[in-house]
């Protein structure tokens, strides 16, 4: 019987093991480039709310400057990107491929869409609060950290659960260059080998974790909001 | 004597795509020290940008305004943040911080208002322990100390301007500005707000400004008021002088649009009347107005009977006359003098409070 026969057990181990790196790698790239565009692209959102021109402190060049490098870089497909910005990869990592090498182009290209994001979040706070903030003295830093940022929690969450999927689903992509990860996987052994029986575990395996991000996303983003009776 | 607030030529105009808007033009007033001044006027008259010209939210294109003898445009931004702090405001939605509970929402300007301690202003000047202490006393005052730990979206209208009024006056203010402040509420609360307004005047001094569209509400609790319309000042004085001798067209229809709301206050002061009495009805047809039926029936019961409401009403192009009468509380007596009124040909109809 097959099950008898040691080499077969020894293959779905490999498998298994093979999945489980796979899977530590995903979340990995994930993980760290979300980090790292949050980094860069919070204050991308926080000027683009705040220099547009009902913002707190509005200034065209400012926002102009911004807006427009935010759509360039948005409009560059990912993959064109991941192939162009290879050489400040390399400064950066040390190399251009694996999964480390994946955060660089990854980061770049979720900034300004993450900036994107926390732009519309902040923009959705109403004015009138900040309004009473600003008749009781407070500076533009302290509306931002005291009142933007404060009121617009969980428009912000619910970006973060978005921004993860996205680059959740990006970092699949990256595979192609040997990014390594789940996406990886399933591109090597479905779509040059045809092995489409671990493509298909790998694609579950990423669906359940988009599912996972989402609904951790929501869960938090809901209970902290305290709009509700 | 210069007053606490003086506006001096002050104008305002808006640069659009399209046109310049002219929103205040020439404004000179002058308020004194412990004031309750009303800014009166209807919607779209200028009266918001007006009051956000006193603390420069707004700048104004044109003139001055002197807070306490000092010209705001001589300020530099850290200055004036510094004045904004002494000069408090709420608002008609209230405009507290949804994610914040209400101790929180009175702690803000405590700990974040003004300019910091460094630049020689007050922020800062607290810990939040001492701040948390200044808006347990303050809550105290508005009434509102069972609602520490809530949060705006679990409180009333009237108990979120409560929660703004607390958070207004925590740093201290000499001057209160409230924008439209009860244009969002029912009339009882209205009348709890004003009421509170005016203890607030009475006794922390403090001078209060009052945006509203309400006639009510400046005859209520101002001691003086200005009439804007059409982004000009029409006509101030004190509130007594204008509601005797209205000089404007503006102050007439005010004062007119006014009698409206007068009549709903004292329609809803009616409905406490009507609580737990006898209460009729009667509408008058034209040929029953020819005979004194209500004198007749008390002279003929010997009781006296209450008139909560006389009015004419056009139905139809007929006027009818109406009342509401509140009968004795002897039953017997009622009756009687229900079948009275049918016998004169009336329309008598038993009502309560929710039917005027």
């Amino acid at each position: 019987m097959w099950f008898s026969d040691p080499a077969v057990w020894e293959e779905v181990l490999s498998t298994a093991q093979m999945m489980w790196d796979g899977l530590l790698e995903t979340l990995a790239m994930t993980l760290l480039s979300t980090l790292f565009g949050y980094i860069l692209g919070l204050p991308i959102g926080v000027t683009l709310a705040v220099t547009d021109r009902d913002g707190i402190r509005p200034n065209a060049a400012v926002y102009k400057v911004l807006d427009v490098v935010a759509n360039i870089i948005r409009s560059i497909p990912f993959l064109i990107l991941l192939i162009l910005i290879m050489p400040v990869t390399r400064m950066l990592v040390g190399k251009s491929y694996g999964t480390a090498a994946t955060v660089v182009p990854l980061t770049v290209a979720a900034a300004p869409f993450i900036g994107r994001m926390i732009e519309s979040s902040l923009k959705e706070v109403d004015h009138g609060v900040i309004e009473a903030a600003q008749s009781m003295g407070a500076g533009t830093m302290t509306i931002i950290v005291r009142v933007l940022l404060v009121e617009a929690r969980t428009s912000i969450l619910v970006g973060v659960t978005i921004a993860l999927g996205t680059i959740l689903g990006y970092s699949a992509m990256a595979g192609i260059v040997g990014g390594g990860g789940l996406g990886d996987i399933a591109m090597r052994y479905g779509y040059y080998r045809y092995e489409s029986e671990i493509m298909i575990v790998a694609v579950i395996l990423l669906v359940v974790l988009v599912q996972i991000f989402q609904t951790i996303g929501m869960k938090i983003s809901v209970k902290l909001d305290r709009r509700k009776r | 004597m210069a007053g606490i607030i003086e506006v001096r030529g002050l104008s305002k105009t808006f640069v659009t795509k399209d046109a310049n808007v002219e929103a205040l033009q020439g404004i000179d007033l002058s308020i004194g020290a412990g004031d309750i001044y009303g800014i009166i006027g209807m919607s779209g008259a200028g009266k918001s940008t007006l009051v956000r010209c006193l603390n420069f939210l707004e700048r104004p294109t044109a003139g001055t305004v002197e807070i306490e003898g000092r010209d705001l445009n001589s300020m530099s931004e850290k200055e004036l943040r510094a004045k904004r702090a002494e000069i408090a405001m709420i608002f008609q939605h209230f405009n507290l911080l949804m994610q914040k509970n209400v101790t929180d929402n009175i702690c803000f300007p405590l700990l974040y208002g003004g300019v910091g301690k460094k630049d020689g202003g007050t922020r800062g000047a607290m810990t939040k322990k001492e701040a948390r202490k200044r808006a347990e006393e303050l809550l105290e005052i508005v009434g509102m100390s069972e609602k520490a730990k809530a949060y705006p979206s679990q409180l009333s209208g009237g108990q979120k301007q409560r929660v703004a009024i607390a958070r207004a006056l925590a740093a201290n203010p000499k001057i209160l500005l409230c924008d439209e402040a009860t244009s969002a509420l029912d009339p009882q609360t209205t009348q709890s707000i004003l009421q509170l307004l005016k203890q607030i005047n009475r006794e922390y001094g403090i001078t209060i400004v009052i945006i509203t569209h309400e006639m009510s509400v400046v005859r209520e609790i101002c001691s003086h008021v200005a009439i804007i319309g059409g982004g000009r000042l029409v006509e101030q004085g004190k509130v007594a002088d204008i509601f005797e001798h209205p000089k404007t067209k503006e102050a007439k229809e005010l004062i007119v649009k006014g009698r409206g709301e007068e009549r709903r206050t004292l329609e809803s002061r009616q409905r406490d009347l009507m609580k737990g009495k006898c209460c009729v009805r009667i509408v008058f047809s034209v040929n029953s107005s020819f005979e004194p039926v209500i004198a007749n029936m008390v002279l003929r019961f010997g009781q006296p009977i209450n008139i909560l409401r006389a009015d004419t009403k056009n139905v139809e192009g007929i006027a009818r006359g109406e009342m509401i009468l509140s009968l004795p509380d002897d039953v017997k007596l009622q009756e009687e003098m229900k079948a009275y009124l049918v016998e004169r040909g009336l329309a008598v109809e038993e009502v309560d409070g929710y039917v005027v």
